[in-house]
């Protein structure tokens, strides 16, 4: 008894740990992106940020799924270099969103590259609520 | 007359120790003076963020394969927001972690044969900003047909230096390493 009382205890400690290192880093993130002034997050709106298209500085339309493709499930292929890029969905792949400065880095990067200005912390929190929930 | 000779054995002697530890090598002047096993080829990156954040998106060239004049260029921050047309922003602290590692490990702080010849081509002129446009590099692919690299689907471009040097991640080079994809007949 008391040797199925450690093995569920340490399962549920695993489970925990797993679990606890995704949040971690995203809500430190959604606590940072709300002290910048963004009101609560949807990932509803997080969807039209990120299927929404611009054109870009070549003419093309663009979008996040130029790149990441639009699956999330699925490894995307960068349009200029052709980078094979692992899949964005958490349920498919447990190393995204563990890692603040990593999420921020990308941000940052492709947030310039596609709409040619940097996201505001509202469509950040958005963007993650929903990439989180896939 | 004796004496002289007995002292060149000895200098012939100490340099055979000296040399005989590869590990010692390139580190300085005197060192690769007297070191037998020359370093051939170029110096493999051994710098983890190095390899990291410029692997992440592209084959992380090793720093020996320009001069520092050119990775001042390169890796200052204003530049990396249009690093050959993409945003490769970094905050500051790695930036000056990939920065100082690159200058250190220049062309022409190293030891190594291939980075000795890109230091003599780049010694004179504007920095280049892409390595096919040094002239070694130039030189050295002078002779492979278009249509291996630019015509070739899996290839594409000479800035893809591992599609052909299989063992380019280990600083290798010469021609018994590589292999053109769809022509495995060339030579």
């Amino acid at each position: 008894m008391k040797q199925l009382f450690t093995l569920l205890a340490l399962i549920v400690a695993l489970f925990m740990s797993s679990t606890a290192s995704a949040t971690t880093a995203s809500n430190e993130l959604f606590a940072r992106y709300k002290s910048e002034g963004a009101a609560g997050f949807d990932a509803e709106r997080g969807k039209k940020v990120w299927t929404k298209e611009v054109k870009s500085e070549g003419g093309e339309m663009m979008s996040c799924m130029t790149c990441h493709s639009d699956d999330l499930s699925k490894e995307g292929k960068h349009h200029k270099t052709g980078k094979l890029i692992k899949p964005m969905a958490p349920s498919v792949n447990a190393e995204r969103f563990t890692d603040a400065k990593k999420i921020e880095k990308w941000f940052k990067r492709n947030c310039n590259d596609v709409w040619s200005r940097e996201c505001t912390a509202q469509e950040k929190g958005d963007i993650l609520k929903f990439l989180l929930s896939k | 007359m004796m004496k002289q000779t007995n002292f060149r054995a000895a200098l012939l002697a100490a340099a055979l120790l000296l040399g005989s530890g590869s590990a010692l090598a390139e580190d300085n002047f005197w060192l690769w003076l007297v070191n037998f096993s020359r370093q051939k080829e170029v110096k493999p990156v051994d710098n983890k963020a190095y390899q990291e954040e410029c692997g992440s998106c592209h084959f992380a060239y090793p720093p020996g394969l320009l001069p520092a004049k050119s990775w001042a260029k390169l890796l200052d921050e204003k530049a990396l927001e249009s690093h050959f047309g993409e945003s490769a922003t970094l905050d500051k602290d790695t930036l000056k972690e990939i920065y100082d590692y690159a200058m250190a490990n220049s062309a022409e702080k190293s030891w190594y044969k291939r980075s000795r010849k890109i230091a003599l081509a780049t010694e004179e002129g504007d920095a280049p900003l892409r390595i096919t446009e040094v002239r070694y590099i130039k030189r050295k692919h002078h002779d492979i047909p278009e249509k291996m690299i630019k015509g070739n689907k899996d290839v594409k471009s000479l800035s893809y230096c591992n599609a052909c040097h299989t063992k380019a991640d280990k600083g290798i080079f010469d021609n018994d390493t590589v292999s053109i994809p769809n022509y495995p007949d060339w030579d």
